[in-house]
């Protein structure tokens, strides 16, 4: 026996993976319903992903796979530990590639490759409330749920175009979830909204510090919101990436020097990777390649 | 102001109402009729259960016995205390207005004008901008707010225009019943007699049915066709508005129309 006292695997204890898991369930069955939960302490401060990784405690298993990204990066920091994190209190196996992971744990983005049955993407949401700005009552924004009131999502919409001659909300861009909740897609840019609907895989959503978790199972109409003269648009890239040469992404700038050089890179790591080996060449990736 | 309401279905019934906040009495036994079109004012000193009897016939509160019926577009009667909540506050969106004393209480003040005025269209549905925003335009012109400050916030607004564009935020919907909590109240006189004549223009032309709360009676004189005198949470004499402050029978009257000053 092992005189050091043992995790339980995966971190939490089976109680409070219970309790978790009932909220998950109920989650998907109320599509983009938020369900108050009992969110726990985790070992790491709050806005590093506590809801999101309580969701995957309570749903991994031994021989789940798990990957983990932020800003669509494998390599960064909150990344790197939360990975770290299960493989010492669950003994999973982690990855970076998207196709081998079973659970993907997400800060900010959606995969490039589209998921498949049976993946699980779970998200860390700071902020599950999609009229928080607009109707500080939570009381209120609670009613308006249940009641079906939404035209004050409307309301911000309207300012974004009055304001700036468009709809100018780039990130957590509310949609409407199987014609009935509207959502905070967490704060996802709005390129990845498209990539919601009717997806194969299982999302959720977990917000620790708000106690909120919800969820949209595979093959739901998750709409973005809009008006009819000024329809809903994805970013879009005047250049493709400068690595692996990939258009239709979403890019990050890197600035490269203090005079204005900057180049564009695929913000999903593992995409620009895989599109590397298999021979895709980007303008600045021939020199990266003779260096 | 005169208009023959006899051939018409009264809008509100109000029967018995009585509210109790404890053992002390709010309002007591309060019962009239409101015809479309009709203004009726509320006067009385503070204190004397107007704003009880606001909120209460706006279901804001729910009175401790009596009943207000209400005439739903569909010509059902209802009483409004039996509605479900979603009902409720979807006639709050289309068939009623609130304006509130404190205009920073019925308006948005952190988003812009236009958007104030759209709100109400886009909570029924309306998902065209051009259109919620021509709509927002016109009824900004028609409380005299300019068009170039269709962008502004309510913040840097004065507090006539907030006033106004509150009234204009309630109107957009076409709304048949407009409830006032002293609609003029912390304005200066010259900008309380343009919002006057405003709000007068606006009653006539639309048609609507109104119940204003003032303790000014000017207001009640120029706005209001009927008016009740309300005083420790009864209603103490009703009629016709000119018909009360030129001929007061009650002594509370009296005393309440000779106390108005004189320049």
């Amino acid at each position: 026996m092992n005189a050091v006292a043992q995790y339980n695997f995966a971190y939490l204890d089976e109680q409070t993976k219970r309790m978790i898991r009932r909220a998950i369930l109920k989650a998907i069955a109320i599509p983009g319903y938020q369900v108050p939960f009992s969110s726990r302490e985790m070992p790491m401060p709050y806005g590093w992903g506590t809801g999101g990784v309580q969701v995957t405690a309570s749903i991994i298993g031994p021989d789940d796979v798990l990957k983990v990204i932020d800003q669509g990066a494998d390599d960064t920091t909150n990344a790197v530990s939360i990975r770290a994190f299960f493989a010492k209190v669950a003994q999973v196996e982690t990855t970076t590639h998207t196709a081998d992971a079973t659970i993907i744990q997400t800060r900010h983005r959606i995969p490039e490759k589209p998921l498949g049955q049976g993946q699980i993407l779970v998200y860390q949401v700071p902020i599950p409330e999609p009229l928080r700005f607009l109707e500080p009552r939570e009381t209120e924004t609670r009613k308006m749920h249940a009641l079906e009131e939404y035209g004050l999502m409307h309301v911000k919409l309207y300012e974004d175009i009055a304001r700036h001659g468009r709809i100018a909300t780039t990130y957590a861009y509310p949609v409407k979830v199987e014609g009935r909740y509207v959502m905070d897609p967490s704060p996802t840019p709005k390129f990845d909204n498209p990539k919601m609907h009717m997806s194969a895989a299982l999302q959720l959503f977990g917000a620790g510090r708000e106690h909120r978790i919800y969820a949209v199972p595979p093959y739901t109409e998750v709409v973005s919101l809009d008006f009819e003269d000024h329809p809903f648009t994805i970013q879009h890239f005047e250049e493709p990436c400068a690595l692996c040469g990939a258009e239709q992404v979403y890019l990050d700038e890197v600035i490269l020097d203090d005079r204005g050089g900057h180049m564009y890179v695929c913000s999903d790591t593992d995409n620009c990777e895989e599109r590397r080996s298999a021979g895709h060449v980007g303008t600045l990736g021939m020199q990266e390649a003779a260096e | 102001m005169s208009q023959d309401f006899s051939h018409q279905d009264p809008l509100l019934r109000v029967e018995g109402l009585t509210k109790y906040y404890g053992s002390r009495l709010g309002c007591a036994d309060v019962s009239f009729e409101l015809w479309p079109g009709e203004v009726l004012a509320i006067v009385g000193e503070s204190g004397s259960g107007k704003t009880t009897l606001l909120n209460s016939l706006s279901a804001t509160l729910e009175p401790t016995s009596g009943k207000t019926m209400y005439r739903m577009r569909d010509g059902q009667w209802r009483n409004i205390y039996d509605l479900s909540e979603a009902e409720r506050r979807f006639l709050f969106r289309t068939d009623w207005g609130f304006v509130h004393q404190d205009a920073a209480m019925g308006l948005r003040m952190g988003v812009s004008a236009g958007a104030n005025v759209g709100e109400r269209l886009m909570a029924v549905g309306d998902r065209n901008y051009g259109h919620i925003r021509s709509t927002a335009l016109d009824w900004l012109g028609r409380v005299e707010i300019a068009a170039d400050r269709i962008d502004d916030q309510p913040r840097s607004f004065s507090g006539g225009m907030r006033q106004r564009l509150q009234i204009a935020r309630n109107l957009v919907t076409g709304p048949r019943l407009v409830f006032m909590d002293e609609p003029t109240g912390g304005l200066d006189v010259s900008v309380q007699a343009r919002l006057l004549d405003l709000l007068r223009g606006l009653v006539g032309e639309l048609g609507l049915a109104a119940i204003v709360v003032t303790h000014d009676l000017a207001v009640a004189r120029l706005l209001s066709h009927r008016m009740m005198v309300m005083k420790d949470g009864h209603v103490i004499e009703a009629g016709l508005t000119d018909r009360v402050l030129d001929d007061p029978r009650e002594p509370y009257t009296q005393l309440l129309v000779s106390s108005i000053l004189q320049v």
